[in-house]
């Protein structure tokens, strides 16, 4: 198995490993950089539990492999809160019970921080189409939408 | 209400959530020891075969691959087999046959996660396939297969309970009788974290640690030390340490060949080890739900006074009794099945089969069995009011176990605590406006429009149980808490129970600050560990309010009673005189002359009367004098698409009563996360086989959870209903919404397509089989 050489940045920190050419970005990311926050909830693209944003556009890392993100830039969960205070969309989970068991929060935050970016004031059927692609066993969802609203109001403010 | 304290009532934000939204909670894969080995799973593509022979010479020239274990390897220290908790056993690794697709063959042990992935590639097995047997009525035919060569045939047990001659009587008095077919079919919890653990080994100390996926940490740990000790692991040796769970459902209760298999394979390379599921295997291996195939008759008078209900069930159990039950109950719960109605007689039988699939009989969050006991019988209310032209709420209301006759024993011997139906289904009523819908539908289907209104008023069972009746392999099924006061009037206290979402070290706190006066944030809560936590049989059935919950109440009355020696001490008054008010004991007619919990915590490290034992904690064991019956009403509105079969939901009102409610904001979490389990199998999730065994929806490519765009924007209620015996009046909440809500879909669709001539459709209510009866009745669009 080849091994390649990758740079790129986390969370605003360069970081650099060898790594094998199959190795998937989430194993990279849980492993090699021991950032746990990502999590593995299916095999086949399906859950979005590993969600990350990959320069800039959400992408489940489950599918990604390490070699492709090479040069890149990546955020994870663990980049949402900036100096010890929670970003909106961390807020708004909190506030609005948008979580239970936690398993799929840090996929469906970054799913939800990617969005907000490109579509600052949404319909709640707009949230619901951008979240679709994360399961979450836990919530019913109705929560998670409005925690995404509160995010989204407060982004706007 | 208290809100200097935050106890009972307030919807305060939950403490656990901070390490969840900054990606630091610590689940099972987080966990990494220094020299962690890991260990992966060659499965059987076969159903049914004879394993001819096993070759692992390539696997363990890949790199990286230390060792392959096989069941001849664990037969020789008496480990292949494992018993289950319905007095079953179940294969670790099979010696000579496998049972299911899926089944676990082999275990590879590697240095990394890829090694042994590729190990599992290279591992050779030879099989010859074997007869397969899928369907229960086939098994139970002469000449089936036989799945169980220990056994004597496919047929497990029979149980029955209820007066059967009376019954059979009711049904022969009867004005108007209806009898159904409803097959509740096999699903999957698929919580979002798959299964796994890290078993760590140390063979100086001669303790192991278990990291594991587990809702019951210490019923774990008996049974490690049952079904190793004679391999010298004994119980004081054995610390199981189930960390932040990723959804539980009760696909965590049981313990699955893998956790074996690592704690194997940890002893014998002395190094940690580490097993985590794929989905796939989750999906294809891990313990199932439901697979009820049941027949279900009412009998009423003609104007409509339910009689009697009798109820014939097939429970496929896979290849083995799995079942996650208590002892007492083979067919766990299920003679709940007379519901919120006045029935004055009953009978139910179930009998178990053996099938070429794997175990079944956990629960899809619910108690035992109690999801297939309501759908049936609120399924089967439905046809009745529908049989005799009566409006299915008008007909509920009619039959109902009124107020006044609490508590209330059931035909089939159980004492319901407290209920108010009624109630819950007019404030359902009330809050979807149900007589305009009526009127609409009605001009709707005037129109040759279809919209439907489905009811389901239903009654749970939960919080296992009194220790008279309910124990799991001889284990009570109490629960526990223990609470420390520290000097500064801070707090630890720590349960026999396990959160999995539930958000316990919020809702514990919340009790002990009610009964204590100590707010929640200075109470830490911990759950999980069990070298520190008291004994308790875990969390599952709705079972940690009822019973840890209790515990904790319990628990902080004894420290309050502790509290008024001191404080009588500390103010030279007569413990008589002192009055309580949440957080300080006051003297009688002299409010000034206070002491708070805090100050009363310190004098009990530094002032306490003399004769009196220093510190301020206790512990209690609870054990419930009773299960606690929670109730509700859910309303659903569907609309079916003629032009593709397609049901949606347009409304759905649920109006639950679970006794008085700790955290308001967690108690709606629950509910909505509930109905959505309910939504799943009612109209999207089914795991089936094709004749020779072989799985469809072994993935979630191929088993549809509901996304948030199939899920509908529910809408809650409640009424509050406190249950007699339980301490603060609680009842347990987690899996209502999921025991009540399939029934009230599954009417809500018929009662659209009644005038049709549909009587009945099996869940989940897929768009094909909706279209194939539109099509057949000649009402479906077509271009």
């Amino acid at each position: 198995m080849s091994m390649h050489h990758i740079r790129l940045t986390v969370n605003g920190v360069p970081r650099e490993a060898d790594v094998e050419a199959r190795l998937l970005l989430v194993h990279f990311i849980r492993e090699d950089l021991n950032l746990t926050g990502t999590h593995i909830g299916c095999d086949t693209t399906s859950c979005g539990a590993c969600t990350v944003i990959l320069n800039g556009k959400p992408v489940k890392s489950c599918t990604v492999f390490a070699v492709q993100a090479d040069g890149g830039t990546l955020m994870t969960v663990e980049g949402l809160a900036q100096n010890g205070k929670l970003h909106p969309i961390q807020e708004g989970f909190w506030e609005k019970h948008g979580l239970q068991c936690g398993f799929c929060t840090p996929g469906m935050m970054m799913t939800a921080y990617a969005f907000l970016q490109k579509n600052p004031n949404p319909t709640e059927d707009d949230i619901r189409w951008a979240i679709s692609g994360n399961l979450c066993r836990c919530t019913g969802y109705v929560n998670i939408v409005k925690a995404i609203q509160y995010a989204a109001e407060k982004m706007r403010a | 209400m208290s809100p200097e304290v935050h106890g009972l009532g307030h919807a305060i934000k939950r403490k656990e959530d901070p390490r969840f939204l900054q990606g630091k909670g610590t689940y099972v894969d987080d966990i990494k020891l220094p020299g962690m080995l890991y260990l992966d799973i060659v499965r059987s593509p076969y159903a049914h075969a004879k394993i001819l022979s096993i070759n692992t010479e390539k696997a363990l020239k890949i790199p990286g691959v230390l060792a392959v274990i096989t069941g001849k390897d664990l037969d020789k220290y008496g480990l292949a087999w494992m018993p289950t908790l319905m007095s079953d056993r179940q294969m670790v690794l099979p010696i000579d046959t496998v049972k299911y697709q899926a089944q676990e063959v082999a275990a590879v042990i590697a240095t990394s996660r890829y090694a042994a992935a590729d190990g599992v590639a290279a591992v050779e097995v030879e099989y010859e396939p074997l007869p397969v047997v899928v369907d229960p009525f086939k098994a139970l035919e002469p000449g089936a297969p036989k799945v169980r060569e220990d056994k004597e045939s496919n047929h497990i047990w029979h149980w029955e309970v209820g007066d059967k001659a009376a019954t059979e009587r009711a049904f022969q008095e009867a004005d108007v009788v209806v009898k159904q077919d409803i097959y509740i079919p096999r699903i999957h919890v698929a919580s979002i974290e798959t299964c796994g653990c890290v078993a760590s080994w140390d063979p100086i100390e001669g303790k192991l640690t278990l990291w594991m996926t587990t809702q019951a940490p210490h019923a774990i740990r008996t049974v490690v030390a049952l079904v190793a000790g004679h391999l010298g692991l004994a119980e004081h040796n054995i610390r199981v340490i189930s960390p932040d769970i990723g959804g539980g459902f009760g696909g965590k209760v049981p313990v699955y060949p893998g956790y074996v298999l690592a704690v194997a394979a940890s002893v014998l390379t002395g190094k940690p080890v580490k097993w985590i599921e794929d989905r796939s295997e989750n999906l294809q291996a891990d313990s199932f739900a439901r697979d009820y195939h049941i027949t279900a008759e009412l009998a009423a008078k003609r104007d409509g006074t339910l009689t009697a209900v009798r109820v014939k069930t097939i429970a496929d159990h896979g290849y083995t009794d799995a079942a996650a039950n208590p002892s007492k109950f083979p067919a766990g719960l299920f003679h709940i099945c007379t519901g919120s109605y006045d029935f004055k007689n009953a009978f139910v039988e179930v009998d178990g089969v053996y099938t070429n699939k794997p175990p079944g009989g956990i629960a899809y969050r619910c108690s035992f069995r109690v999801t297939e006991a309501v759908f049936t019988i609120e399924r089967m209310a439905d046809l009745m009011a529908h049989e005799l032209g009566m409006d299915p709420a008008e007909f509920r209301l009619k039959n109902f176990i009124r107020p006044e006759q609490f508590p209330y024993r059931s035909a089939l011997g159980w004492e319901y605590d407290s209920g108010n139906y009624a109630a819950a289904l007019r404030k359902a009523m009330d809050m979807i406006g149900y007589e305009e819908l009526r009127r609409e539908q009605a001009e709707k289907r005037a129109r040759g429009e279809l919209m439907g209104i489905g009811i389901s008023s239903f009654t749970e069972i939960v919080g296992a149980g009194p220790s008279h009746t309910f124990d799991i392999l001889g284990l009570k099924m109490f629960d526990s808490c223990e609470i420390r006061i520290h000097p500064t009037g801070k707090a630890i206290a720590r349960f026999g129970t396990k959160s999995q979402g539930q958000g316990h070290e919020t809702t514990y706190a919340q009790i002990i600050a009610e009964e204590l006066g100590i707010p929640p944030e200075d109470i830490r809560v911990e759950e999980g560990d069990t070298d520190t936590a008291p004994y308790g049989l875990g969390t599952y059935a709705s079972r940690s309010t009822p019973t840890a919950g209790a515990a904790g109440a319990m628990a902080a009355r004894k420290i309050r009673d502790k509290a008024r020696k001191i404080a009588a001490h500390l103010l030279e008054a007569a413990e008589e005189d002192l009055v309580w008010e949440r957080g300080k004991f006051y003297v009688r007619g002299s409010p000034d002359r206070a002491k708070t919990i805090q100050e009363i915590a310190f004098a009990a490290y530094t002032n306490h009367p003399p004769g009196m034992e220093a510190g301020l904690e206790a512990v209690s064991y609870y054990d419930p004098p009773n299960l606690t019956y929670p109730f509700g009403s859910y309303i659903c509105v569907v609309d079916i698409d003629r032009g593709t079969g397609q049901v949606k939901v347009r409304r759905f009102v649920a109006v639950d009563d679970c006794g008085v409610r700790i955290n308001p904001m967690i108690v709606e979490g629950q509910i909505h996360g509930g109905l959505t389990m309910g939504l799943a199998p009612a109209l999207m999730e089914e795991i089936q086989y094709d004749a020779d065994g072989n799985i469809y929806g072994g993935t979630f490519m191929d088993y549809l959870l509901p996304t948030a765009v199939e899920t509908p924007k529910w809408e809650t209620g409640e009424t509050v209903t406190p249950s007699p015996h339980h301490p603060i009046g609680a009842k347990g909440v987690g899996e209502s919404a999921t025991v009540g809500a399939p029934a009230a879909i599954a009417n809500a669709v018929v009662d659209a397509l009644w005038h049709l001539g549909v009587r009945h459709i099996d869940i989940p209510i897929t768009p094909p089989k909706v279209w194939a009866i539109l099509k057949e009745k000649g009402v479906a669009l077509e271009e």
